[in-house]
Formats: C-alpha cells, sequence, structure tokens
C-alpha cells in the first residue's frame, strides 16, 4: 500500500512514522554515558545499581505526596509535624526523607501558595516524582514570580481578592510542598479516598484540590 | 576545617534585611530580581556549604547560613498587578544579606 493520502478510496491513511533513529547524541548525554561507564569500570558502581537507581526515579509520582496531604487533612498532629519538620513527617508515612529540607506550605482562605524555581528546576522529586516540563519551561519560570495570579487564571485557577498570593522560588537547599485546602464535602472520607484529591499540580499550587 | 563548621547566624525571623546589590560572576542562587530589595527573614533554614563554591569543585565551607525572606511582591516590581500582601519567599544565604 502507498504511503500517500487516499481519502477518497475509502483507505485510512497512515500518519507520519517515527524515525526509528530517535535518539540523539548530546554533548551531555556523551557526557553522562562517558561518566557513568567510567564509574562501573572503576567499580565504583555497577550497571545493576544505575539501573535500580533510575527503576526508583521513575517510582516516585505524586501519589507520595498526595499520601502526606491526605494524612495532614486527617490527623491534626500530623499535620503540625509537617508545617514544622517535612522530612520528619515523610518518615512517620514510611516515605523516604528526601535529600533535601523539605518545606511544606498550607492554603487556607486567607493565603494561597504556588511554588516556582526561577533558577533552574528543583522540585520536591521525592514526593511528585519528576517535574512536569512547563514547571521547567522559561515561560513559567519567569511569569508566574511577578504575575503570579494571571498565570494561575491560564490554570484555571482564580484566587478571590481577599486571598492573598505567596509565590515560594526554590532557590537553594528547601523543597516545597504546598498542602491545599481540603475540600469540602469530603467528612468522614478516609485517607485513601482524600488521597484521591491530591493533584501534582495543587501540590504545586497552580490549582486546588480536586472536588469530591 | 570541619565538615559541620558553619558561619554563626546574624538574623532572626522578623528582622528586616536587605539583599546585597552586587553583580559577581559565576554560580550565584541569588535571583537578578531580588538584589538590592529589602524583606523580612520568615525562618532561619539552617547552614548549607555554599553554592558558588560548590560549582568549582571546592568545599564551600564553613557552611553559610540559610533564610527564607519574605518581600512584598510591590516592593520587588514596580508594575505588580496583585495585592500589596502579595508575598515572594526566597532562600537567600546570609553574605547576601546586610541589615
Amino acid at each position: 500500500m502507498s504511503e500517500h493520502h487516499h481519502h477518497d478510496e475509502g483507505v485510512p491513511h497512515r500518519h507520519p512514522l517515527r524515525p526509528d533513529q530517535d535518539d540523539t547524541l548530546t554533548y551531555w548525554r556523551a557526557m553522562e554515558i562517558a561518566v557513568r561507564e567510567l564509574l562501573i569500570e572503576k567499580q565504583i558502581t555497577n550497571a545493576d545499581e544505575v539501573r535500580s537507581e533510575v527503576e526508583a526515579m521513575d517510582d516516585r509520582t505524586p501519589a507520595c505526596g498526595g499520601q502526606v496531604v491526605a494524612r495532614a487533612w486527617t490527623d491534626p498532629e500530623f499535620r503540625k509535624l509537617l508545617l514544622e519538620d517535612g522530612n520528619a513527617a515523610c518518615e512517620a508515612v514510611g516515605l523516604e526523607r528526601g535529600l533535601y529540607k523539605l518545606v511544606a506550605v498550607e492554603n487556607t482562605d486567607k493565603a494561597h501558595n504556588v511554588v516556582v524555581c526561577t533558577l533552574c528546576s528543583c522540585y520536591p522529586r521525592s514526593l511528585l516524582g519528576l517535574p512536569p516540563d512547563w514547571y521547567k519551561s522559561r515561560n513559567y519560570r519567569s511569569r508566574v514570580i511577578n504575575n503570579p495570579r494571571e498565570v494561575l487564571r491560564e490554570f484555571g485557577t482564580v484566587i478571590d481578592d481577599d486571598v492573598v498570593v505567596r509565590v515560594h522560588d526554590s532557590t537553594a537547599d528547601m523543597r516545597y510542598l504546598v498542602v491545599p485546602k481540603r475540600p469540602a464535602g469530603t467528612d468522614g472520607w478516609s485517607e485513601t479516598q482524600l488521597a484521591g484529591l491530591v493533584t501534582r499540580d495543587a501540590m504545586i499550587g497552580v490549582t486546588f484540590a480536586r472536588q469530591p | 576545617m570541619t565538615q559541620t563548621e558553619s558561619v554563626a547566624p546574624l538574623f532572626r525571623a522578623g528582622d528586616r534585611v536587605r539583599v546585597r546589590e552586587a553583580y559577581p560572576i559565576g554560580h550565584v542562587r541569588t535571583p537578578y530580581y531580588i538584589r538590592g530589595k529589602s524583606g523580612v527573614i520568615e525562618r532561619f533554614c539552617g547552614a548549607y556549604p555554599n553554592p558558588e563554591e560548590l560549582a568549582y569543585a571546592r568545599p564551600g565551607l564553613p557552611k553559610q547560613p540559610l533564610y527564607r525572606v519574605r518581600f512584598r511582591q510591590a516592593d520587588v516590581w514596580e508594575d505588580y498587578r496583585g495585592k500589596d500582601e502579595d508575598t515572594v519567599d526566597i532562600e537567600i544565604y546570609q553574605h547576601w544579606l546586610q541589615p
């Protein structure tokens, strides 16, 4: 069959094929491979350790953060611990402490928090996994810092005029978790049910927790 | 110099501080937009090796006290379009802060 379009003959046309060679060996990728192979050759690490670290990295998802938030919504003592010492709170629910100090910031009726790293892409990876592409974009980084209300509106998030917006620029050794407001109508919900309402974007602060 | 040695913290939560207005070359983690601006210490975050040294494979010791400093957005951006009370919190190392 020809790859050209033949709409008139009723033959479904094929979309353009992705090239088989879809990998580009950039300078930094070559550097990464060279360093990794050297570390393995010198027996500082081994291929299986590298592979399992990548696997662990891919296993970290916003579900970890959701678990922490849902616990904070249901357990006042835990909420206090989370706001005082985020790393200890993670450990208390069986998650990894994380390599960086975790600062949890809580949304209330009076304040809405949103996180950015204007310098690069610092992100609470131990709780949320890898950051979304938009979080790393120059557009988000340069605009949410000086016009947060408009950027939030673009995410569909309208902040009332009587609510203060607090932007947190993650410039150094802290990582930030936004604790969204618990949605109304969730009285008596279990932690597991509540965790289902806590999205990645709500924990970055660009939106609210899902409504039940 | 030991791994645990730190510069003594000079500021406490609530203190008013001004960010140095300096433009050294190198790996600096104090954003341009905040240099020369005044804010209030939100909290002391502990002491960490100086990233300006770490970036060049030096130990970055003694550790530098790190603070979260809260600024009014209206003090940071001339044309800020939001509430007067809106804020931005930034982590800044002590050697970038003056009383």
